[in-house]
């Protein structure tokens, strides 16, 4: 099998810059989310369809980024 | 290109070699079972690469056994891959190293650019024939402890790197937007540079050219005349940076920390710098 479909985009979610990468493989449509700094994977999902994908992956996505705590720095 | 490094061309080609094994690390680690390079083994950095009883790397004993039912012995060329521009592809050739594996590479561009290229994938895990591996060492002159980093930042005695994000630097975050919050304070090891990992890579997850890397260390001060230590949160993306120094750049006394900012950021008392 090879990746059909490959895409990788920014985005910002929820005041974060974000990296989406989806690509199909078989008959799976496969969605992971970056932050773009410092550029780890964090959120994933998986489905029929590219759209249905991304919408659980970014549902996913912008619930772990509500929990990340912004400090002010002096 | 440095010889530690391999193209996905040259993966494709020899991937099926009888001394060639194929590993895939990630840090997602459901990625291999999403579709990984045919043939590759996939080795789970939560409890494959590490002591899961103390906080260590992986004991010899259980990286005999690992490489050995992974089919590999002495004499074979390791090439690793992963996702996140292979953080943890980097982490494992570490161990190796620190264990004395000869013949160990990474995949430029890691999985991103395999599957960016359309390349084969495969969802049927891998199996091999078992093999006999005797390791040594491991060679902890290639890993920091906590009174080495403390001695240098103290007396400024090495050039320790911090490889995490601007953000994490300062303190601005405890970490990684998304992950969970690791330490119980936020900022820097005092008198550490901010190089964060991800200066090292193209767009496309490849390491970039000699010249750039050596400039973006230099531009630091950092020119291999002196002891380097990296570090981040839990020392797999400080293990990127020491691959760098060590294997691409070639500098001599680099050493990676892999208690790094979840041992330093949880200790009572340390010193911590703001921003």
């Amino acid at each position: 099998m090879k990746a059909e479909g490959y895409n990788r985009r920014r985005q910002d979610l929820g005041g974060w810059p974000i990296e989406i990468e989806t690509y199909k493989l078989g008959d799976v449509y496969y969605c992971t989310i970056n932050n773009v700094d410092p550029g780890a994977r964090f959120a994933r999902a998986e489905g029929p369809t590219r759209e249905h994908a991304e919408a659980m992956a970014l549902e996913k996505a912008e619930r772990y980024l509500a929990q990340t705590r912004r400090f002010t720095v002096t | 290109m440095a010889d530690v490094l391999v193209t996905t061309d040259w993966v494709a080609q020899h991937s099926k070699d009888a001394n060639v094994r194929i590993v895939e690390v990630d840090v997602d680690t459901t990625a291999y079972d999403q579709g990984h390079v045919p043939g590759a083994a996939g080795w789970n950095w939560t409890t494959e690469l590490c002591d899961t009883l103390v906080r260590d790397i992986i004991p010899i004993k259980k990286l005999e056994d690992l490489l050995g039912r992974s089919g590999i012995d002495n004499k074979t060329t390791i090439v690793l891959y992963g996702d996140n521009n292979n953080w943890f592809a980097a982490w494992a050739f570490w161990q190796l190293k620190m264990y004395g594996h000869a013949d160990v590479r990474i995949m430029d561009g890691g999985r991103k650019k395999w599957v960016a290229e359309s390349r084969e994938l495969s969802t049927e895990k891998s199996s091999f024939a078992p093999k006999t591996y005797k390791a040594s060492g491991p060679d902890t002159s290639l890993r920091a402890f906590l009174p080495e980093v403390q001695q240098a930042s103290a007396a400024r005695k090495a050039a320790l790197v911090d490889v995490r994000s601007p953000a994490e630097f300062t303190g601005e975050i405890l970490a990684p937007p998304g992950l969970p919050e690791t330490c119980q304070r936020g900022g820097h090891i005092p008198g550490a540079k901010s190089i964060p990992w991800g200066k090292n890579c193209n767009d496309d997850g490849t390491f970039k050219s000699l010249d750039e890397l050596k400039k973006l260390y230099a531009d630091q001060g950092i020119k291999g005349d002196g002891p380097v230590i990296a570090y981040c949160r839990i020392g797999e993306r400080s293990s990127i940076t020491w691959f760098v120094l060590k294997h691409l750049l070639g500098f001599e006394n680099v050493k990676n920390y892999d208690g790094s900012w979840t041992e330093w950021g949880n200790l009572v008392g340390a010193p911590v710098e703001k921003p």
